[in-house]
């Protein structure tokens, strides 16, 4: 597989498609979607043979690329993938399809750019997930932020302009404190390969510096508390779609950074700092979900339930000190694809009732089951796995962090624990309240149930929901050996 | 003493002895030929500017340094490359300009050969092996510039910034040329290769006299680069100018401003790198935080890319500031980088406009995206860029910068240099979001000239193209630089 450069065919093509469907513009509108959704099923198609090509019995890179990019700087075109990209690099190429889909006829203006938009995004995100060269993956990693800027800026809500600025600001921010502890890095190393970032003997006052650089950079995209505020408005105001990718691939950018970067190139700074990325992640479990509780606005309500869920990917990835191990991180992995998969269908149905009722406000809902039975199953089914219940994806992220933390220490996992019932309370509540009841106004009265298209994507993510609820062996198959040498590199100490 | 040139021994000064007769050549075709000179003189320009590059590709490139005229006059690698840069891009300039012009009633002779001169001021200074040659390449530049800025003869405010400009310029070539004075006083040689023996081994502490000169020295150096806080002029003179006046002023003098800098500082006064550096850091950082500040507040696009030059002429200077190889080449790289955006930027606000609008408020932006994707989408991508970010060109820039600097040991500057670019984004993302996010209202629709649109989006492509594949000029800036 690696022969013919299959990783840059998924990174390009998106690209590649994306230009062109710029190209055919607004006047070709209906050629245009069908080669971007064309476009993003063989890219999906494409990482599917990734995934079946992929040998799950080592922990080496593989389909790996490396040609000579910048020689003055000795950055390399580095491409490969491990236990731990592939399923995200898959759940990328997967989400773009449903975002397409649930756009085609939705968006009103600029439609062709909107496309574009998506695509070039997905490319740029399975170049984040799949570089090897530390410049490389910065390259893609701030390159993304332009499409999303544009996403948010162009198709977004009322308060749009402010939204798109905070977060390309906050998240700029962070990632150019990482670009330092890069530089630092490369002239030490003498290259911008990660393998070599990650073999290069630091003491500990440089990765304790180091660590903070990633963990500024990381800490936003995820987002961790406190630095998450960007997120809500960013939510709020985006597209269906801008919402979908948001919350699906690109917060999931942070974990994969931790994992990739800082546990292994600072593995003694992390040590030391555990706590404290366990205690934001403890705060963020609870203290989001509490704020989860009082929203008014269904994105909104999303949102935070986002970076609740987020706080036990960090959890797991920093509990592999106190002796969670690879349960943790495999944990932190599996709640990562469950909740793209999760997230995503929760803002795609709430774009379902915006698209009737323009509103976003739970108020302005009520009995929708009703009116449209169909879109409340599907809307239950998603809530019951956002809630985290047995059977769907949602429970088994959840469970082995839990597990993890009670390796780790009874408390943490007390805290943890606490999620099973702040999640189901303002998840089942969002749902008392916007689907069941008598109908509460004339715009419920009359909406109608889901359509064909809303019907396949929301099926579709049903779907990928309940098997890797049911079946979730298949991706922790895929990443063990990753794992077990992510786990082998964190704990080894860099330390003479 | 050296042997009487020849008119072989002459060829590395072809650039120059090109540029005079051009100059004269497109003066007097101007003056004999009457109505059709409207039409005749822009292409002749252009024309015997590509006939000069070509000629200096073949019979003007150096292999190595090469002194003339008793070693006031230096040609090397890196001024040839120079000079073919300030070709280029004053011939692009020109491009951009002549419709703006034509529309205006300004499209005469005169333009054309006072940026002739200019250019041939900057070949000068690119040139210079001692102090006197500097200084007059400074001159001739400024000069030029100066009647440049006033050429739009009924407009009150070009009037009001071309007097600034002069005064101010004048104050400035004072204190460059006072300097000069002491250093010369101190070292007994104008020449800068005499210069560097003479301040060799100095280190931080020269004599007072020598500290003094250097003072004046960087003081002349920071005006002409428009850095904090000599830059007042910088602002007033970019708003006010005729567009095309501004474009060009954006341009190929900064690649006279490195070369003021690189000869005088880097070359001539090495040895006491320690003291200028100092002096370089303060001015280098106070410009990267007040030009990126002061933008942030602007109303006006031209006055808006006035401060942000400032800002980046602190980058710019920050690889000064290194002191290193590598510093120098960051700098050049950044400098090119930077003329290059600039071009786009600038090309943007002159082809944006037409008759009786003036596309110079950032309100005349508004949905400028719906009125002309093109210009819109062309102006997108350089203010990326100019915010250094991937995958365009001025990313490359900063990130070589802030390397040198760690490098040579300024890690707080790059923490520095890292938190200033981020406040440049925001209002770089303001010119995004008028032409993107607003609605166009009634503005009117700016003019379609293809032949300039295509040049201008040559010219993006360049600023993309150079952003995924740096690598050739960051070999070319390696190489010319000792």
């Amino acid at each position: 597989m690696a022969d013919f450069g299959l990783l840059s065919v998924l990174i390009w093509l998106p690209i590649v498609g994306g230009l062109l469907v710029l190209a055919l513009g607004d006047a070709r509108i209906a050629l245009a979607r069908w080669v971007a959704l064309g476009t993003a099923v063989a890219a999906f198609a494409l990482s599917v043979s990734l995934w079946t090509g992929f040998d799950a019995g080592t922990a080496a890179f593989q389909s790996v690329e490396r040609l000579q990019w910048i020689p003055a700087f000795n950055a390399t075109y580095h491409l490969g993938v491990d236990g731990i990209s592939l399923p995200l690099v898959l759940l990328t190429t997967f989400t773009t399809v449903p975002v397409l889909i649930a756009a085609w006829t939705v968006i009103e203006k600029r439609q062709a750019q909107f496309f574009a938009a998506f695509l070039i995004l997905e490319g740029l995100m399975v170049g984040v997930f799949t570089a090897l060269d530390a410049l490389l993956f910065y390259f893609f990693w701030e390159a993304m932020l332009i499409p999303m800027f544009l996403i948010i800026g162009i198709w977004g809500g009322p308060r749009r302009v402010y939204a798109t600025i905070k977060f390309f600001l906050y998240t700029f921010l962070g990632s150019v404190f990482m670009l330092v502890a890069l530089i630092y890095m490369y002239l030490k190393a003498g290259s911008y390969d990660i393998a070599d970032f990650h073999a290069l003997p630091l003491t500990y006052t440089e990765q304790f510096w180091i660590f903070l650089a990633f963990f500024a950079a990381f800490a936003v995209k995820i987002p961790m508390f406190p630095v998450h505020t960007w997120l809500p408005d960013a939510h709020v105001e985006a597209p269906t779609g801008g919402s979908v990718v948001l919350a699906a691939v690109m917060l999931k950018m942070g974990g994969y950074g931790f994992l990739r970067l800082s546990l292994p190139i600072t593995p003694d700074a992390a040590r030391e700092l555990d706590l404290l990325m366990i205690v934001l992640s403890l705060i963020a479990v609870v203290y989001i979900g509490f704020i989860a509780l009082v929203q008014t606005d269904m994105k909104k309500l999303i949102a935070y339930s986002s970076i609740a869920h987020m706080g036990f990917v960090t959890l797991g990835c920093f509990l592999v000190f106190g002796g969670g191990g690879g349960l943790g991180i495999d944990g932190a992995m599996v709640q990562m694809i469950s909740h793209g998969l999760v997230s995503g269908a929760m803002f795609l149905c709430v774009g379902v009732l915006y698209d009737r009722l323009h509103s976003r406000e739970i108020s302005s809902y009520g009995g929708v089951i009703n009116r449209m039975p169909v879109f409340g199953a599907f809307f239950v089914l998603f809530a019951m796995a956002n809630a985290g219940l047995p059977g769907t994806s949602g429970f088994v992220g959840e469970f082995l962090v839990i597990l993890a933390a009670f390796k780790a220490s009874f408390w943490y996992a007390l805290i943890a624990g606490t999620t099973l019932v702040l999640g189901a309370a303002y998840t089942l509540w969002l749902v008392k309240r916007v689907v069941f009841g008598p109908v509460a106004n004339e715009g419920v009265a009359a909406l109608e149930d889901l359509n064909g298209r809303e019907f396949f994507v929301l099926g579709l993510l049903a779907a990928a929901v309940l098997l890797l609820g049911v079946w979730p062996a298949p991706l922790l198959e895929v990443m063990q050996e990753s794992v077990r040498h992510l786990v082998e590199q964190a704990t080894a100490s860099k330390l003479p | 003493m050296t042997p009487t040139p020849t008119l072989a021994s002459l060829a590395p000064a072809l650039p120059e002895i090109w540029l005079t007769v051009a100059a004269c050549i497109v003066l007097l075709t101007d003056a004999f030929a009457g109505r059709s000179a409207r039409r005749i003189t822009p292409t002749l320009t252009l024309l015997l500017l590509a006939l000069g590059a070509a000629a200096i590709l073949v019979w003007g490139q150096v292999d190595q340094r090469v002194d003339l005229f008793s070693g006031m006059y230096t040609a090397d690698p890196l001024a040839t490359v120079l000079k073919l840069l300030s070709f280029l891009f004053t011939a692009v300039a020109l491009l951009y300009s002549r419709h703006w012009l034509e529309a205006r009633g300004l499209l005469k002779g005169e333009y054309y050969v006072l940026v002739l001169t200019a250019l041939l001021g900057i070949c000068v200074m690119v040139s210079a092996g001692s102090l006197l040659t500097l200084y007059i390449g400074v001159e001739l530049l400024a000069l030029s510039l100066y009647a440049l800025v006033a050429f739009d003869r009924d407009s009150g405010i070009a009037a009001e910034s071309a007097m600034k400009y002069f005064v101010l310029g004048a104050i400035a070539s004072g204190c460059l040329l006072y300097g000069m004075s002491l250093v010369y006083g101190m070292t007994g040689s104008l020449l800068l290769g005499e210069i560097a023996v003479a301040v060799q081994g100095q280190g931080v502490a020269p004599s007072l006299g020598l500290m003094m000169g250097l003072v004046f020295v960087v003081v002349g150096v920071a005006f002409k680069f428009g850095a904090v806080p000599f830059h007042m002029w910088v602002p007033d003179v970019y708003h006010g100018a005729p567009s095309p006046t501004t474009l060009f002023i954006a341009s190929a003098p900064k690649i006279a401003s490195f070369a003021l800098a690189y000869r005088l500082l880097a070359e001539g006064l090495a040895g006491v790198e320690p003291a200028w550096g100092q002096m370089i850091t303060i001015v280098a950082v106070l410009s990267a935080l007040i030009g990126n500040l002061i933008a942030i507040a602007q109303t006006n696009l031209k006055r808006m890319l006035a401060y942000s030059a400032i800002g980046n002429v602190g980058f710019i200077l920050l690889g000064f500031v290194a002191g290193t190889e590598r510093g120098y080449e960051a700098a050049l790289f950044y400098t090119i980088a930077y003329v290059i955006m600039a071009l786009g930027s600038f090309g943007v606000i002159v082809l944006a406009g037409r008759r009786g609008f003036e596309a110079d408020e950032l309100d005349h932006y508004k949905g400028l995206h719906s009125r002309d994707p093109l210009l819109a989408v062309l102006m997108m991508v350089m203010m990326f860029s100019t915010a250094g970010i991937p995958p365009f060109v001025g990313f490359w820039a900063k990130l070589q910068i802030f390397e040198a600097l760690w490098a040579s040991g300024h890690a707080p500057l790059v923490v520095f240099g890292a938190a200033v670019s981020v406040i440049g984004v925001f209002y770089y993302l303001r010119v995004v979001k008028l032409m993107y996010f607003d609605a166009p209202g009634d503005l009117p629709v700016p003019e379609r000239h293809t032949g300039v649109r295509f040049t201008l989006a040559i010219n993006a492509a360049a600023v993309v193209a150079l952003g995924l594949f740096p690598q050739a000029l960051l070999e070319l800036c390696q190489r010319v630089l000792p």
